[in-house]
């Protein structure tokens, strides 16, 4: 209980900024969807498409809605100049303000549409304008309706702007996704509290507004209203204290591994005096983008993942020939600078439990695939759809009987329960020794390598002083310590904090 | 109750709504056919005609809340459509069978909801004395429609239509949806404020019996078209046409077997 406590008390600013967003999101699908009823409610086939499009977009996982705002904003740096962020506030923003769209203009509508036809008759018979009719008749009846569209507007929107940590934004996710990726669940459960008190607060506010309307008692607007607007205050003036536009950004993908990397690299910066702002838990496909157009100063990637997401290669010229080939790419495409290898590869391959492999003689990945067509394969979640994975499947006509999706995190746990016989492993992960595991040997090289490298925007690479502080680190840091550092926060008992565990890393490898 | 043009104050017949060849048509239906009417200043006119006969259309063709295909309604010989349909609404009364009180409002914000659209603010005074009309006492002013009964909300209706002292009362089966007891003493009172206020009153109702006892002058209305256009008395003598003695017969017969059943 008290892990979870320390957990909620060092929410404070994740909850600002989940706050800012929510309400900011809220606003803006207010500001639409008022607007877009009122010429819905004049206009039958304004409100056909409106609410079509309204439903539409709810149809749309939130996750994925998130993120196409990523691609959809870079395109649209053609028109708004190169100043347009393409991650975090923004592209959350406008997310979860469609997102919030639908149930304030389905209820207005429904409001209008239900309004009686006598009261409506009245209003033109005692001559009022159009607007009058707007202002003190068809508003004011609506207003109960409208606050209960808010109301289930913003309970969704707190709830889902959570993935904004995905292309991101910090928010309440933060917590939710680091804990998730390194079994803490004390830092999860703190997270969920948080997003649902938040939830449950903003429903409870804007409740009393809505009987506020309903009953026509103003003391219930004004106060319901200006109790949720010191709140967004306080948020902001929190926020406002603590942003810092010089700071350093360092991001990370949603795996123990980056968090460690990041704080890794985020103390020697904060130690030579540095601000430092960490966006950890970032779509993996984000990353790269992120780094090359400045939404983040520094990441950290794999060779082999740029390889074929990147340069779309299916080829292996070997691991020292792929690194350079990458470094120069970066270069001259995207004038992303590569600092150069950490020391490790973290690459992906398929690994068995010790007993099985030896039960059923696999040692090579020729063995596996003699074997597969009895076998459930274990990926995660986007392992399937990599490039990596089509090659080595054509290379040894890998069929499996079945293959199934699971978070990093729990592939291993598939696999030690037995849900899974083989799961697409990461050869720095530490669960790969403690577990027992044994990695079935790539004997064409089919997979590509995957040194572990440091990426610096444009504009950090310019950074002589931050390039002397990160220097050291290249080549420093073996697969080893990787594998200790990553077991340390993942495993179940003693559990270090990725901090923390950065920390032993860099006595480790004698920083 | 002889009152026709002749009780106008400055000397010959005025008319104050003037139709000429006013055609409405909804889809196939043809609901107002070629009318050209003119009613006089001061005149309590009754629409009668059995549903779907065009006489709510045509009464809607005056403030505007139908506008017709082809046609003109003058209102004091300026053509409704020279007038903002809102202007033009201030200055006509309007009562409807659904009433439509606002229901968040109290009944006083109802009755001064005209003026104060108009950009004017009703004095208490005002509100009294527009309650009074109707036979309410002040304390009605606070209290909001929902705690009303039927006959009570429209006398808040005909209230509110004679806030802006209107010249025309226009009024669509004002009184439908009332018990007979209400329905009968609402039909005299604004019978006795029309005569008070020297208003011109066109009123749409279905039921002849309500039409002679309150009216100056009675028009028949059958697909689209007046068919008769009478007196009260000139319709009880048999005059009208077939049509409108159908309908005239109705309450004769039931006076008559009324008068039959009487000990």
């Amino acid at each position: 209980m008290t892990d979870i406590l320390d957990a909620l008390l060092g929410l404070g600013d994740k909850l600002a900024a989940h706050v800012i967003l929510a309400a900011a999101a809220i606003a803006l699908g207010i500001a639409i969807a008022l607007p877009l009823a009122v010429w819905a409610s004049r206009s039958q086939p304004v409100a056909k498409i409106a609410l079509g499009f309204a439903s539409l977009v709810q149809t749309i996982p939130a996750l994925a809605l998130l993120a196409l705002f990523f691609p959809i904003l870079l395109s649209l740096r053609a028109v708004f100049g190169e100043g347009l962020p393409t991650l975090g506030f923004l592209p959350a923003l406008l997310a979860l303000a469609l997102y919030a769209l639908l149930p304030i203009l389905r209820n207005a509508v429904t409001a209008r549409e239900h309004m009686a036809a006598g009261v409506l008759e009245a209003a033109d018979g005692v001559g009022m304008t159009g607007w009058q009719k707007l202002r003190m008749v068809e508003a004011p009846l609506a207003a109960p309706y409208i606050m209960a569209g808010i109301r289930t507007a913003a309970v969704w929107t707190i709830g889902a702007a959570t993935l904004s940590t995905t292309i991101g934004q910090p928010s309440l996710g933060d917590p939710i996704f680091a804990g998730l990726q390194t079994q803490n669940w004390a830092l999860v459960l703190a997270g969920c509290i948080a997003s649902a008190g938040l939830a449950i607060i903003a429903d409870t506010l804007l409740g009393a507004v809505e009987r506020g309307f309903a009953e026509r008692k103003k003391w219930l607007i004004w106060g319901g209203g200006a109790i949720a607007l010191l709140g967004i205050a306080a948020s902001a003036w929190a926020l406002r204290a603590q942003s810092n536009d010089d700071a350093v950004v360092i991001g990370a993908k949603s795996f123990s591994e980056q968090y460690i990397l990041a704080q890794l690299v985020g103390q020697r910066l904060e130690d030579a005096g540095y601000a430092v702002e960490y966006r950890d838990g970032l779509g993996s496909a984000v990353v790269h983008n992120a780094v090359t157009t400045g939404a983040i100063d520094i990441a950290f990637d794999y060779t082999g993942t740029i390889w074929t997401n990147q340069l779309g290669r299916t080829d292996n010229p070997g691991r020292e020939e792929t690194y350079q080939t990458i470094a120069a790419w970066e270069r001259e495409t995207t004038g992303t600078r590569v600092l150069g290898r950490l020391g490790f590869e973290n690459a992906y391959a398929l690994a068995m439990r010790q007993d099985r492999a030896a039960q059923l003689g696999i040692v090579t990945m020729e063995d596996l695939a003699r074997a597969a067509p009895n076998l459930t394969i274990g990926g995660d979640v986007e392992f399937f759809e990599r490039p990596e994975w089509i090659a080595v499947r054509d290379a040894y006509s890998l069929k499996f009987a079945d293959q199934r999706n699971f978070t990093s995190t729990f592939m291993y746990d598939a696999l030690t329960g037995g849900e899974a016989d083989v799961i697409s492993a990461y050869t720095s992960d530490g669960r790969v020794a403690a577990d027992k595991l044994v990695i079935i040997e790539d004997i064409k090289g089919a997979f590509p390598s995957y040194d572990a490298i440091v990426l610096l925007s444009p504009d950090t690479a310019q950074d002589a002083k931050l390039v002397a502080i990160l220097e050291p680190l290249m080549g420093a840091i073996d697969v080893d310590a990787m594998r200790r550092a990553n077991f340390a926060v993942d495993r179940l008992d003693n559990k270090k904090s990725p901090r923390a565990a950065a920390e032993e890393l860099a006595r480790d490898i004698g920083l | 109750m002889p009152r026709t043009a002749q009780s106008s104050p400055s000397g010959p017949a005025q008319n104050v709504l003037t139709f000429t060849g006013v055609t409405k048509q909804f889809g196939e239906v043809m609901a107002v056919d070629n009318v050209s009417l003119a009613i006089a200043a001061r005149s309590f006119v009754a629409l009668v005609g059995t549903s779907g006969s065009g006489k709510s259309t045509l009464l809607k063709t005056i403030n505007r809340l139908i506008e017709p295909d082809a046609g003109t309604v003058c209102l004091d010989s300026t053509d409704v459509r020279d007038m903002a349909a809102p202007a033009l609404r201030r200055r006509i009364g309007y009562v409807f069978q659904g009433i439509g009180l606002f229901p968040h409002m109290t009944v006083a914000e109802n009755i001064a909801i005209g003026p104060r659209v108009a950009g004017e603010r009703l004095p208490q005074s005002r509100i009294d004395e527009l309650l009074d009309g109707v036979e309410l006492d002040g304390s009605y002013a606070s209290r909001m429609p929902s705690e009303l009964s039927g006959g009570q909300r429209q006398r808040i209706g005909v209230a509110r239509a004679l806030a802006g002292d209107p010249q025309v009362l226009l009024m669509d089966e004002p009184f439908g949806a009332l018990d007979p007891v209400t329905r009968a003493a609402l039909g005299i009172r604004v019978r006795a404020l029309h005569d008070r206020l020297g208003l011109s009153t066109v009123m749409v109702t279905h039921d002849m019996a309500e039409a002679l006892l309150l009216a100056d002058r009675v028009l028949v209305m059958e697909q689209g078209r007046i068919i008769a256009d009478n007196s009260p008395k000139e319709l009880l003598g048999g005059a009208g046409g077939d049509t409108a003695q159908g309908l005239v017969s109705v309450p004769r017969d039931q006076a008559k077997a009324l008068a039959g059943l009487t000990p």
